[in-house]
Order: structure tokens, then C-alpha cells, then sequence
């Protein structure tokens, strides 16, 4: 049997297949239609209203910031809050505009989560492909690390690195971020990969070696498609860690023109817990599109490359 | 599938990964400078970190740093950003990294470590002679350690009761006046008349109780912190320092006078509250009046009075510095800029930008902040009665605090334990803890 031919004989669509098809499946025709029991249609509803909670949590605090945003001072003090502000404003944009190098900021992120992404991603893919495909003492041990590294906190981390980084003189460099970001998205970017290289069957390779394809050969054309989706989920984990990271920014970074938008964000912070609080959700707001614009254009493609890697082949 | 790849092919893939590794280090090469410029033809470059955040006030230190540029072309001030939630953590790496600020606007309690640690320049003899004279040396004191001056106060704010003025008409209770202030019983029956209903007479936003409980202690007497004749520091809770949290907790368990539920709030929090006429009284910083004015419901009329006499009406304040790091190279040109930052007319726009009191004299007697418009002149008037907060010189004050003093306030205050608990974890726990920092 072909390794692109599946077990019922048929042929695979056009989808890949490291990435599993989460779509419902069609009816054939002619089949007949399933009737939904009445203990069904019970259960069916209570898992649609367990999602919708669930749904609703995930959302409340966007929704909320979202509100706040477009608020002026007065309703933002209200014992009773509405979710539609009364007398919406741009008052906080603009405020924040004016206060805080907002743009600089942003750009500066952009940069370090952007690079750091494309880096993490250089280095882990053909660190995943090895420990994927060489199965010996070695691998095993090395992937047994990358696990154990990610049970290191922040806080174990930050004084030893901060030394390191000193003595190499990347102290307030954006450099010196970048490379902290790459090697602390690794481990699990590297863990992420692994799972999508094993996800590609072995004998499309062997199949591509047997058409005579070379090494270099059958790994671009044949295994790097495959595992595009993976590569675009970790690469989007990779960019929203660096994009959201505050407290290495904060530490590493010194320059007010070299700050983050984590960091600038608690510019809008006073003593004591004290906050400009439409300014600072206005902000806030701003600096989520970034990643809710990345979900929502590739989010497809990140279902299909996570489910990829949950799955065995 | 093709059997040969097409020559070049991987040429041109190198040549494309190559390129795509050069973009970025391209695009990080501006950014490799080390950031520490020092001189420059001749100029210097002084680096000012300012925890300035509100509108107003950021402003104003952007104006004055801007005014000091043009007047001391040789001289220039860069202004940088910091936050108060994090100045210390990003402080305490400055130092370590050798990349802290030249002027560092902090506040007194944040002081002691990099105090005793030899990262702040000792400013005692820079100090210009008409500075040293306009800030009372009460206010030195909350800036000295070890009888080095470390840091220049500037900013203070006293915490005083923010009062709906309906209510407080309503219930007939006496107006105090900081001439006239309310005595503590007279404050526990004040707020036991306004409690009628739904409303509370007051509401204690005690978050972080232990700033609170220990400044306001002052006024009874209250000390805590005990420095015995060998220099070292012990805590003691008699009745003097009991008095303030024993009201407190009356207040929420006993007279049910003060709303439990806001125990575990910041002072923000109460505000809603507040202003809807759930709570007659709320004691929170001078500087939170800003935050009503902008808030309050159109027609809410609100007054500010001052905290309770006890035997005086002294309060513990921390207030804001500035202070040159110890590695700073240009030492009196620094301190000239704070002189010029701290002129009196300038600390009196620092102020009004800040909603805070000024230390210095001059500053204090500026009819701007004499007004009746937003209480401005009751605040001036208490300014007198600020001291030096008891802990912020005390070696090992943060892990007594964390460890000790914030749980147990909390779970006294809200009748989880009792006065005798309380006492025991304050002194006994509290002092092992000291112990280790005093050795």
C-alpha cells in the first residue's frame, strides 16, 4: 500500500497529513440520518452550555478591558458598571498617546517577539527533526531535559542570567533580550516540534528516498510542507511569549527608548495599586490586537498543527 | 515527485537563509550601544529616572527637565520612565548591572537597602545650603540612614478621611477642623452615628494594612519599632501601638460600623462605593482627591478631614526622593539639578501635579495650596504633624511586613484571631525575623 493511501483504500484530500481534519464530517448520501435520542439532545445541550460558560469566561476579561476602555472617568467610578459605556470616549487613546511613547514601545516588541519567533524557530526545527527521527540513548535524554527545564521558574533564573548577560556586555541590549527570549521559548518550542516531526510518517520519507530524492531534498519537499502548520503554531507560541514577556524586558532593558510595551504599560501605575485606569485599559486593548489579529488569521492552520501533534500516526 | 533537484537550488536557499538570519541582526545593530553616554563633546548627560505618572504631573517633569536643558545646555538631563510597582526590582538590577540612573526619584521607605547597600551617593555634604534650610528636619530624617542623607524629600502625603459632606450633615456629628480634629473615641462614635441602614460609617480600604496601621499609630503614641541604646531595632506592641488597630477592629466587629468587605481592598476599590453613599467616610491618601474629582457622580459633595488626634495628631509619612546613585560621576552637577527641580516655585507645580504636599516651607506657604478648593488647604495645614513612618529605616521591615505584620492585621482586623495572637506574631515571630537582619 502507497504511505499516502489510507486504510479504507481511499486517497487523502489536499489536506496534510500531519494536520488532522477537524472539520465534521459529511453525510454520505444515501446514509441514513441519525435521530437524536431525547438523552441525547439532553447531553448535547448541556455541553453547549458548559462551552458557552466556558466561552463566556475566556471572553469576560476582554470584553471587560474592551469597556473600559471607551469609558470616561465618571463611569469608570460607578457602583453598577455597564457593559456599553453611556457616553463613550477616545479620551483614554488619546491620553495614552500623550503620556507614553505607546508606538515606540509597541515597535520595539514587534522586533524582539518577531526575531525571537523567526530564531526559536531556526534553531528548534532541525533540533526537533533529530530528536524525532534518532532514537538512541542520547535523544531520549536530551528530550527528557528539555522537559525538565521547563520546570525552572522565572525567578530561579533571572539573577544568574542577568550575571551572564552582564559580563557579556548585553545589559540594556535589545540583542541580550532577544537571545533570553529565544533560549526560554525554546525548550518548549522544541518539545512542540518534536511532536510534529513524529506526527509526519517515516515512509513518506523512505517513499521520497526511493524516487531517489536526496536528504536536503525529501526534508524540504517533503517533510518541511508537512509540517508547516506545526511551524506556524510554534511561531505563533514563540511571538506571543516575547510579545507579553514584562519581566526579563524589565530587568535587562534600562534605555527608555530600548522599553517594551509590557514595561510601559505600568507607566500608567502609581503607588500603592493606584491606576489611570482608562488609559491604562485603552493601552492594554492595544497591545492584545497583535496577537488577537495573529489568532485570528492563522487559527485554522493552528488547530490543525496542534491536533497534529497531539496525535500519533 | 522530480529524481534531481535543480542545480543552484540550494545555493539560492543558503543564500536566502543567510539573508533572513542578516535581516535581523541587521535591524539590532543601532541598538548595540551600550547606552552610556557620559560625555560628549565636552557636555555631559545626566540620566533622571522619574516615577511620575499621572497626567499633570508627568507634565510637569517633562517641563522642568526641558527648562533645565535650555538653561544648562552643558549639562543635559535625559528624562527616562520608571513605575512604582517595579522601581525596586529594576532598581536593585541597575545597580547590580552598573546601569542605574544618575537621579533617582524613589520614595523613603524604598530606601534602606540601597541605602546600607552603598548604591546611593551620600548626599550630606552636597546638599545646597537654602535646600537643607527649606526642608524641615523632620523631613530629613525620613531621607537619612545612619546619619547620611541618602535622599531628598520632596512629595509627602498625609492620609486623611475623604467624608460624604450629606452624611456627615445629616448625622449632626461635629466637623473637625485640623485645628479641631476628632479625638479616636470621638472618631468611633462620628462613625458610629453615620452608620444607618445600608450605609456604613466608614469603610477601612486595608489591602496593605500595615503602612496604614503603623503611621496612624503615631498619633496614639504608637511606635512599634523600638531602637534600644545598642542600636538595634525590637518590636513592641503595647497598649500605646494597640490602640489604633484595637479601633479598627471594633469598628468592623464590635460596633459593625465599618464595612468588613472592604478589608481586602485597595483604596480605588472603595471609591464606587463611596460615591454611590454606601460608606459615610473613607480614610485613603491626600492624593486620591484627584481620583474623585474625576470620578465622582456630578453633585457629590465631598470633604476632607483630618485622620484622629490620639495624645497629638502626628502620622507617619514616606515621602518621594531623589537621590544620586553612588556611581554617578558628576555628583554636584546632579545635586544642582535636584536644587533647581526643588525650587520652591517648582515643587509647588510638583505638588499641584501630583496632588501631594511639598516638604519645603517656601513651597507651603504658596497660596495655591492654601485654597478651599478641593481641601487643598486642610492637607496644607496637617503638614506640620508628618513624621518620619517608624519602619522605612528598619533593616528586614519588607520580610517583617510580607511575613508577619500583613497577615496578621488582616486576619485580626477581620476576628480570625484575637489582640493576644495578634501581639504574639507581631513581636515574637516579628523579632526572630529582625534578629537575622541585626546580627
Amino acid at each position: 500500500m502507497n504511505a499516502t493511501e489510507r486504510a479504507d483504500g481511499s486517497h487523502p484530500r489536499s489536506v496534510p497529513p500531519g494536520a488532522a481534519d477537524v472539520r465534521t464530517p459529511r453525510r454520505r448520501k444515501g446514509s441514513p440520518r441519525r435521530h437524536l435520542t431525547p438523552r441525547r439532545t439532553a447531553t448535547r445541550t448541556g455541553q453547549y452550555a458548559a462551552l458557552l460558560g466556558y466561552l463566556a469566561f475566556l471572553a469576560f476579561p476582554l470584553l471587560w478591558l474592551l469597556s473600559t476602555a471607551f469609558k470616561p472617568p465618571r463611569e469608570l467610578g460607578s457602583l453598577h458598571p455597564t457593559w456599553i459605556p453611556e457616553a463613550p470616549t477616545l479620551d483614554n487613546f488619546r491620553q495614552a498617546f500623550a503620556q507614553q511613547p505607546l508606538a515606540a514601545a509597541a515597535g520595539n516588541s514587534l522586533l524582539a517577539a518577531a526575531v525571537s519567533a523567526l530564531l526559536a524557530i531556526l534553531l528548534a526545527t532541525p533540533m526537533a527533526y533529530v530528536l524525532a527521527r534518532v532514537r538512541n540513548r542520547l535523544s531520549r535524554a536530551a528530550t527528557g531535559w528539555v522537559v525538565i527545564s521547563q520546570a525552572f521558574p522565572l525567578v530561579l533564573v533571572i539573577i544568574p542570567l542577568f550575571l551572564i548577560l552582564k559580563g557579556l556586555h548585553l545589559v540594556d541590549s535589545r540583542i541580550g533580550l532577544i537571545m533570553v527570549y529565544v533560549v526560554w521559548s525554546l525548550p518548549f518550542a522544541l518539545w512542540m516540534l518534536t511532536g510534529y516531526v513524529r506526527a509526519v510518517p517515516r515512509e513518506l520519507e523512505e517513499a521520497a528516498a526511493m524516487d531517489g530524492a536526496g536528504r536536503l531534498r525529501t526534508l524540504v519537499s517533503v517533510t518541511a510542507p508537512l509540517l508547516a502548520p506545526g511551524i506556524v503554531a510554534t511561531a505563533l507560541f514563540a511571538f506571543i511569549t516575547a510579545w507579553n514577556e514584562f519581566f526579563f524586558a524589565l530587568v535587562l532593558l534600562k534605555s527608555p527608548e530600548k522599553q517594551t510595551l509590557p514595561v510601559v504599560l505600568t507607566h500608567f501605575l502609581g503607588a500603592e495599586g493606584v491606576a489611570d485606569l482608562g488609559p491604562l485599559a485603552a493601552s492594554a486593548l492595544l497591545a492584545t490586537l497583535p496577537s488577537l489579529l495573529l489568532f485570528a488569521v492563522i487559527q485554522r492552520r493552528i488547530t490543525g498543527g496542534m491536533l497534529a501533534g497531539a496525535v500519533k500516526s | 515527485m522530480r529524481h534531481d533537484p535543480a542545480p543552484g537550488r540550494p545555493v539560492t536557499r543558503r543564500g536566502l537563509l543567510a539573508a533572513a538570519a542578516a535581516l535581523p541582526a541587521a535591524a539590532l545593530l543601532p541598538g548595540c550601544s551600550d547606552g552610556r553616554r557620559r560625555s560628549a563633546g565636552g557636555r555631559i548627560t545626566l540620566r533622571f529616572q522619574s516615577l511620575a505618572w499621572q497626567q499633570d504631573s508627568l507634565k510637569v517633569n517633562k517641563q522642568l527637565v526641558a527648562a533645565w536643558n535650555r538653561q544648562h545646555p552643558d549639562i543635559r538631563v535625559q528624562y527616562v520612565q520608571g513605575a512604582w510597582p517595579t522601581v525596586h526590582d529594576q532598581l536593585l538590577t541597575s545597580f547590580e548591572g552598573g546601569e542605574a540612573p544618575d537621579i533617582i526619584h524613589d520614595a523613603s521607605d524604598d530606601l534602606a537597602d540601597f541605602a546600607y547597600g552603598g548604591d546611593l551617593a551620600d548626599l550630606t555634604a552636597l546638599i545646597p545650603p537654602r535646600l537643607k534650610r527649606d526642608i524641615p528636619q523632620r523631613s530629613w530624617d525620613t531621607g537619612t540612614f545612619n546619619g547620611r542623607i541618602h535622599g531628598v524629600p520632596f512629595l509627602q502625603e498625609p492620609r486623611v478621611l475623604i467624608a460624604n459632606r450629606a452624611e456627615l450633615h445629616r448625622s449632626g456629628v461635629r466637623i473637625p477642623t485640623p485645628e479641631h480634629p476628632w479625638t479616636w473615641p470621638e472618631f468611633e462614635e462620628a462613625a458610629q452615628r453615620l452608620t444607618r441602614g445600608t450605609t456604613y460609617g466608614i469603610a477601612w480600604p486595608l489591602k496593605e494594612p500595615v503602612s496604614a496601621t503603623l503611621n496612624l499609630a503615631l498619633s496614639t503614641g504608637g511606635q512599634i519599632f523600638h531602637r534600644r541604646s545598642d542600636g538595634k531595632v525590637e518590636v513592641r506592641f503595647d497598649t500605646a501601638d494597640q490602640r489604633v488597630p484595637r479601633t479598627i477592629h471594633d469598628q468592623v466587629n464590635v460596633h459593625r460600623s465599618a464595612s468588613r468587605t472592604t478589608l481586602g481592598m485597595g483604596g480605588s476599590d472603595t471609591l464606587p462605593g463611596f460615591f454611590a453613599g454606601r460608606y459615610a467616610m473613607v480614610p485613603l491618601g491626600f492624593s486620591y482627591r484627584q481620583q474623585i474629582a474625576q470620578q465622582a457622580p456630578r453633585g457629590f459633595d465631598w470633604t476632607v478631614l483630618p485622620a484622629p488626634k490620639g495624645t497629638a495628631l502626628d502620622q507617619g509619612v514616606s515621602p518621594q526622593t531623589l537621590s544620586i546613585a553612588e556611581d554617578c560621576p558628576y555628583k554636584e552637577e546632579a545635586m544642582a539639578f535636584i536644587d533647581f527641580f526643588l525650587s520652591p516655585p517648582n515643587m509647588v507645580r510638583l505638588a499641584l501635579g501630583d496632588w501631594l504636599l511639598p516638604t519645603g516651607q517656601e513651597a507651603l506657604k504658596d497660596p495655591a495650596l492654601r485654597v478651599a478648593r478641593y481641601d487643598w488647604a486642610t492637607g496644607t495645614a496637617l503638614a506640620a504633624s508628618l513624621r518620619s513612618a517608624p519602619a522605612q529605616s528598619v533593616r528586614g521591615y519588607p520580610e517583617w511586613k510580607d511575613k508577619i505584620a500583613t497577615p496578621g492585621l488582616q486576619e485580626y482586623y477581620s476576628g480570625a484571631i484575637g489582640l493576644d495572637t495578634l501581639r504574639k506574631r507581631l513581636v515574637e515571630d516579628g523579632n526572630l525575623v529582625l534578629a537575622r537582619y541585626q546580627r
